[in-house]
């Protein structure tokens, strides 16, 4: 299936010579939720900033449906909406006149019905006819995300949309947002949270120093790059490490009840199969065995600070 | 082209101008009233017929000029510089409008606006002094076309300024000066002959003297030229606010 989004040797330099975006490439599938995961400053912000025609591209192309971002800017922007990350909205106006507003920009017939059921669905309806200047904060950001949906887009990009927001406006977050997917909306997210993008995305992007350091599906990605921790509960405590198993590297715990193993689930040659055959040689008897996968956290945290040779640092 | 997003805008502007109502209108028209009393009264007791046009009479046009080119330029570049500042501007860039579309909500707002307010002032002007307008329909379209024009300098600049400071220094260090220094209070004619030759210079005059001409039918410089100059105007604000969308300088980074 052709892709939603499609990215091509996007660069960007800003006018200050900061090179936020290396190239990148990346693609987008129709109706997944994408989560592009990358710590302060990777570029994420830049990225979705440069798709949505709010910054421009030093380099590369755009295209969304098949539409270039600047040669059908008007078909293509029609199509997405974005939630920004800055909570800017105009103060002055009523919650009510600001979504009319955004619709009716997005070049779409006024729709009050809609409208409605959209501040009904993010809870802002009794707020319908405040001031946005007497919101709270996790107020205006629902505010922003009802303006961003006024237009009923089919590709939504939010920015950080659970920054200083509360558990319960998460949870209601998250449910939208399972049910614009459901609706056949494509979401893209950005975040610093890895159990958001463990709990909600099909398919995650890492994004570090201005490069997509990764793409995978979640689960795949997990997996592939999950470091595993395996534990043989043994019937009889050993004294220490076999010499025979010298070469796993293993540990003893639990008084020498527990031997452990770590490997990578994605190295065919390390598994367990051969260590479990080797176990069962040596007659050593066990009654349980339980294998840990490490979250995303960890497998973020070694991508980030894994070192990157590519970067500017390593030149004089 | 995106009706709807324009007139968006549009409404949108014009909202702001309504929750503002006392300071757009009523300041305006309170200044306006004091100029009358100050000049009207103080100097008109001396110098009593300009051209053979009672000297209240004769400041009204060039009254309406002070206020309407400080008030468009003011308006319109505060119109875009604070979504700037306060980054709403992002839902403007990402909306699929077009420059143009952009320009016409923002500067047809700002220039409505004056144009009310001229009118205003031109209707308060009656409560002081008696006056009659030779070319109405004239009047008129000097008097929006002199409302677009500042509009699009004062959008020009809110979209150039990055500070408080920029978007005040242009209103208040040009055009206060060249509206005072443009004939709107006295006849070029009555100053010595090197300064006539420098007050050409000021373009201020010709929207004055063009708008004077639609109310009494004598002018200090050719309707024509008057004319020419807002055309030529209008073309430099146009082209310098298309060569900023179009580059994005200042707007998209
Ligand atoms: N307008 C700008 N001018 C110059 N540099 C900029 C501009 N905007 C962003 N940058 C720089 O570009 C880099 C990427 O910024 P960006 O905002 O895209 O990061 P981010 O991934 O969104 O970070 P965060 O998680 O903090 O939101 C940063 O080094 C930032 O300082
Ligand atoms: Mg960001």
């Amino acid at each position: 299936m052709q892709p939603i989004i499609d990215i091509t040797g996007i660069r960007k330099t800003y006018a200050s010579g900061l090179e936020a975006l290396q190239p990148i490439d990346l693609s987008i599938q129709r109706g997944e939720i994408f989560a592009l995961l990358g710590p302060n400053g990777a570029g994420k912000t830049t990225l979705i900033s440069i798709i949505c025609g709010i910054a421009n591209p030093s380099a590369g192309r755009i295209s969304i449906d098949g539409l270039d971002i600047v040669r059908d800017y008007r078909q293509v922007r029609q199509r997405i909406g974005l939630v920004p990350q800055e909570l800017a909205v105009s103060m002055f106006e009523s919650v009510w006149d600001t979504v009319r507003f955004s619709r009716s920009l997005f070049g779409c017939k006024p729709n009050d019905d809609y409208l409605s059921n959209l501040l009904k669905d993010l809870s802002l309806w009794d707020k319908k006819d405040s001031h946005i200047m007497a919101l709270s904060g996790g107020m205006k950001r629902r505010v922003l995300i009802a303006k961003a949906l006024a237009h009923e887009p089919s590709v939504l990009f939010l920015d950080e949309p659970t920054a200083g927001v509360d558990v319960e406006l998460r949870r209601d977050m998250w449910s939208m947002i399972r049910k614009l997917r459901h609706n056949g909306v494509t979401v893209i997210l950005t975040t610093h949270y890895i159990e958001e993008a463990e709990d909600m995305a099909d398919r995650i992007g890492v994004i570090n120093k201005g490069k997509i350091v990764l793409v995978e599906e979640k689960h795949a990605l997990m997996q592939k790059l999950g470091q595993k921790t395996m534990t043989l509960h043994l019937n009889a405590p050993l004294p220490e490490i076999p010499a025979a198993l010298q070469e796993y590297n293993l540990q003893l715990s639990e008084q020498g009840r527990a031997l452990i193993y770590q490997y990578n689930s994605a190295d065919r040659k390390e598994g367990v199969a051969p260590l479990l055959a080797k176990v069962g040689e040596l007659n050593i008897d066990y009654h349980d065995l339980s294998t840990k996968q490490s979250s995303l956290e960890e497998i973020f945290v070694s991508l980030v600070h894994q070192p990157d040779t590519h970067n500017a640092e390593a030149t004089p | 082209m995106n009706g709807y997003g324009i007139k968006a805008i549009y409404l949108f502007e014009l909202a702001r101008t309504w929750r503002t109502l006392m300071q757009s209108i009523a300041s305006p028209v309170l200044s306006t009233s004091l100029y009358f009393i100050v000049f009207g009264s103080a100097i008109g007791s001396r110098i009593v017929e300009i051209d053979g046009i009672h000297y209240g009479a004769f400041i009204i046009p060039g009254l309406i000029m002070l206020t309407i080119l400080t008030e468009s330029t003011s308006n319109a570049s505060f119109g875009i510089y604070m979504p700037k500042f306060t980054g709403t501007i992002y839902e403007i860039l990402s909306a699929p409008v077009s420059a143009l579309e952009i320009v016409i909500g923002y500067v047809g707002a700002a220039a409505t606006k004056s144009v009310i307010l001229g009118l205003i002032i031109l209707v308060t002007a009656r409560c002081f002094v008696d006056y009659s307008i030779a070319h109405p329909l004239w009047m008129l379209a000097f008097l929006m076309l002199t409302c677009l024009t500042f509009s699009l300098l004062g959008f020009l600049i809110g979209l150039w300024a990055k500070s408080f400071e920029q978007l005040q220094i242009i209103p208040m260090m040009v055009i206060t000066p060249l509206t005072f220094l443009g004939g709107s209070f006295y006849s070029i004619s009555m100053l010595p002959e090197f300064w006539q030759k420098v007050t050409l210079f000021n373009p201020v005059v010709y929207l004055v003297s063009g708008f004077r001409w639609s109310f009494y039918g004598a002018a200090d410089v050719h309707i024509g030229i008057s004319l020419a100059m807002i055309a030529i105007f209008i073309a430099i604000f146009s082209a310098l606010i298309a060569w900023i969308f179009h580059t994005g300088y200042k707007l998209r980074p």
